[in-house]
C-alpha cells in the first residue's frame, strides 16, 4: 500500500505561498511537494505558522490576495491552479471537500443543517428534490447524528460541538468526493468527542474510498489516524514517510525533537524535552536549513545552504544534512 | 436576595424591551389601519368645507375640531395617515433594495468599485441631506412622485453603506470559505450566504429610515414641496393651520401629535427588533 505502486490522486509540486507586507515578502510556504494515493491518509504536522494550513488551503485555491501562489497541483492529471473558475467549482465540493477547525463558524447560522446539505447536493448531483432529501437523511445517519430526519432542520446553534462537527463532515462529503481535507478537524473539540470525529473521519474513508489530508499539529491524531507523515517547519517539508517508520526512527533533528516532547505512555516517565527556541520569521530566513539556530545535532555545513529532501530510506524523505546520526540517537 | 418579589414581566429589562417593541407594534398597527381603511374611520369627509363650522374646536361632534373651512381636523389627519405612510414607504423602499444589493456586491468584491464608492459617499454625507433632497426637488419640481425621486436618489447610498460593512466581515467568516469549498458561486454566495447574516442591521436602519422618511415628507409638505393641496398630508396640514396658532391650535396639533407617534411607532419596533436579534446572537 506504498504510494510509489499507484498513481497518487493529488500530488502537489513546488508550492510556494508568499504574502505581500508592509514588511516585505513573507513567504509562508517554501517549495512543498507530495503526494496523496487512493485511499491514503495523509497527515501534514507542524506547528503554529510552518504553513500547513496555508499549504491546505492553497490547493484549492482558497488563498486570497495579497496572498500569492505558484506551483502545481495536479488533481487527476488536471492542474487545479490553471483550471478555470467553473471547472474548479466543479471539483470544490464534488470531488474535494473541506472541513475546518472551527464548526460553529463554518457553518451558516441562518441555514438549516438539511438545507446546507441539499444545497451541495443540488450543485453536485443529479438528484431530484426527493432524491436529495432521501440522501440528506441517510448522510445525517452515516455521520451518527442520531434522529435525522428531525434534525436536518435544526439550526447549526441547536448543535452541540461534536454534533456540529458531525454535521459538517456531512455537509461536506454529500456529493461523495474523493480527497477530503480536513484542517485540524478535532482541535476545538474535547479528548472524547475528538476520539469518535477521528474514528467517523477513517471510517467513511473506508465507506467512501476517499483520501484524506489530515492538517494537526497533534502527533497522537497523526499516529492514531495517518498512513503517511509530512512534517513541516517554515513553511518546508522537513521530513516525509510512512508514519510506523517516521515515528520509529525519525530522521530529521525537528522530527526527533517533536516526537521527545510528547508525552509516551509506554516509556518511563522523565521530563519532557522542549525544544529550545522559536520558529525563524518568515520575512527573516536563515540562508542555511531553517531549524539551524535550534539543533542540538547542527554542524557547519547546515548554515550554508538549505539541505534538499532527499531519499534516506524506502519510502522515507528527510531534509537533514545529519539524518544518519538523528537516525542513531532515535533508536 | 433571598426574597424575590415578584416584579410585573413587563417591569423587568427583557420585559421593558418587549413592552417598547408592543407598544411600537400598536402604533404602526393602527396607522396602518387607518391608512388601509380611512373611509371606515373618518366620521367626515375630509375635503368637504363647512362654512356653518369654521375653525370650531373640539367637541363631541368633531373630535379634533375643524379647520378654518370648516373641514373635520379628526377626517383629515385619518385620511392624511395614508399618504404619509405611502410617503414613508415610498421615500426608503427603492433605498433599501438597491443599497442592500450595491453594497453586497461592493463589499464583497472591493477594488476599485469600493474606491468609487467610498468618493461617492463622502459626496453625498458633505451636504445635509434636506439641502440635498431640497434641491433635487426644486429642479424637478414639487410634488410626491418628484420627492421619491429625489429621497431615493440619496439615500440608498446609507444603505450600502451599511451593507458594505457588514458583508466586508461576513466575507472573511469561515462558513463564506466553506460555501467557498463547496464550489458555490460568487452570486449565491453573496446572496444567499452571507446577506441573510448581514440583513438585521439594514432592518433596523429601516425601520428608523421610515421614521424619519415620514419627517422629511411632512417638512417638504410644510414647505410646499412634497405633498400638493388639497390633498391632506400632516405636514401640510401643519403648514395650513400655521397661521391660527393662536386662536385655532387644533389644526397644526393633532396632525403634529400623529407625526410624533407615528414616528415614535417606527423607531420602537426598529429598536424592538434589533433587541431581538442582539438577544439570539
Amino acid at each position: 500500500m506504498t504510494s510509489t505502486a499507484r498513481d497518487p490522486l493529488l500530488s502537489v509540486e513546488d508550492l510556494r505561498v508568499s504574502f505581500g507586507t508592509a514588511h516585505g515578502q513573507l513567504i509562508a510556504v517554501d517549495g512543498v511537494d507530495f503526494e496523496v494515493g487512493p485511499g491514503e491518509v495523509l497527515g501534514i504536522a507542524g506547528e503554529s505558522g510552518s504553513g500547513k494550513s496555508v499549504t491546505l488551503r492553497s490547493i484549492l485555491r482558497l488563498v486570497r490576495p495579497p496572498g500569492h501562489v505558484s506551483g502545481k497541483v495536479i488533481w487527476r492529471g488536471r492542474d487545479l491552479m490553471t483550471l478555470s473558475e467553473p471547472e474548479l467549482r466543479r471539483v470544490r465540493g464534488g470531488e474535494i471537500a473541506v472541513i475546518f477547525q472551527e464548526p460553529m463558524t463554518a457553518l451558516n447560522p441562518v441555514l438549516t443543517v438539511g438545507t446546507q446539505i441539499r444545497e451541495n447536493l443540488k450543485e453536485h448531483t443529479t438528484l431530484d428534490a426527493a432524491g436529495r432529501q432521501a440522501r440528506a437523511v441517510e448522510l445525517m445517519d452515516q455521520v451518527g447524528i442520531p434522529a435525522g430526519k428531525t434534525r436536518l432542520e435544526d439550526y447549526p446553534h441547536q448543535f452541540s460541538g461534536g454534533m456540529r462537527q458531525r454535521a459538517m463532515i456531512a455537509i461536506a462529503l454529500a456529493s461523495n468526493p474523493s480527497l477530503l481535507l480536513a484542517d485540524e478537524p478535532t482541535t476545538a473539540l474535547d479528548v472524547t468527542i475528538q476520539d469518535q470525529i477521528l474514528k467517523l473521519i477513517l471510517r467513511l474513508r473506508q465507506e467512501l474510498n476517499m483520501s484524506v489530508i489530515l492538517v494537526t499539529h497533534d502527533l497522537g491524531v497523526i499516529a492514531q489516524t495517518c498512513d503517511r507523515l509530512a512534517v513541516m517547519y517554515a513553511g518546508r517539508v522537513v521530513e516525509t514517510g510512512r508514519v510506523a517508520a517516521l515515528f520509529r526512527q525519525p530522521r530529521h533533528a525537528y522530527t526527533l525533537g517533536l516526537l521527545n516532547s510528547v508525552p509516551r505512555a509506554d516509556l518511563v516517565r522523565q521530563p519532557l524535552a522542549s525544544i529550545p527556541g522559536q520558529p525563524p520569521s518568515p520575512t527573516t530566513m536563515p540562508p542555511g536549513c531553517p531549524f539551524a539556530p535550534r539543533c542540538r545535532f547542527k554542524v557547519g555545513p547546515c548554515d550554508d545552504a538549505v539541505p534538499p529532501l532527499v531519499e534516506v530510506a524506502p519510502d522515507h524523505r528527510s531534509a537533514c544534512i545529519r539524518h544518519q546520526d538523528v537516525a542513531g540517537a532515535g533508536a | 436576595m433571598s426574597v424575590t418579589l415578584a416584579t410585573p414581566s413587563f417591569l423587568r429589562a427583557g420585559g421593558r424591551r418587549r413592552l417598547s417593541l408592543g407598544i411600537g407594534t400598536v402604533l404602526l398597527a393602527a396607522l396602518m389601519l387607518f391608512s388601509l381603511f380611512p373611509g371606515f374611520f373618518a366620521p367626515y369627509d375630509p375635503i368637504a368645507f363647512d362654512y356653518q363650522h369654521l375653525s370650531a374646536p373640539p367637541s363631541l361632534a368633531h373630535w379634533f375640531g375643524t379647520d378654518n373651512f370648516g373641514r373635520d381636523m379628526l377626517s383629515r389627519v385619518i385620511w392624511a395617515s395614508r399618504v404619509d405612510l405611502e410617503i414613508a414607504l415610498f421615500c426608503t423602499l427603492f433605498p433599501l433594495i438597491f443599497g442592500t444589493i450595491v453594497g453586497a456586491l461592493i463589499g464583497f468584491y472591493g477594488g476599485w468599485l469600493d474606491a468609487v464608492f467610498g468618493r461617492l459617499v463622502d459626496l453625498v454625507v458633505t451636504f445635509p441631506f434636506l439641502v440635498i433632497v431640497i434641491a433635487i426637488v426644486a429642479v424637478l419640481g414639487p410634488g410626491l412622485i418628484n420627492m421619491y425621486i429625489a429621497v431615493s436618489a440619496v439615500g440608498w447610498v446609507f444603505y450600502a453603506k451599511l451593507m458594505r460593512a457588514d458583508i466586508q466581515v461576513q466575507k472573511h467568516s469561515d462558513y463564506a470559505a466553506a460555501a467557498r469549498v463547496l464550489g458555490y458561486d460568487s452570486a449565491r454566495i453573496i446572496f444567499r450566504h452571507l446577506l441573510p447574516n448581514a440583513i438585521t442591521p439594514i432592518i433596523v436602519y429601516w425601520m428608523t429610515d421610515m421614521a424619519l422618511a415620514l419627517l422629511l415628507g411632512s417638512s417638504l409638505g410644510y414647505l410646499g414641496l412634497g405633498a400638493q393641496p388639497p390633498t391632506a398630508e400632516w405636514g401640510v396640514i401643519i403648514a395650513d393651520g400655521k397661521n391660527f396658532m393662536s386662536t385655532a391650535w387644533w389644526i397644526s396639533g393633532f396632525p403634529g401629535i400623529a407625526i410624533v407617534l407615528a414616528g415614535v411607532g417606527f423607531s420602537l419596533v426598529g429598536d424592538g427588533i434589533a433587541d431581538l436579534f442582539r438577544k439570539r446572537s
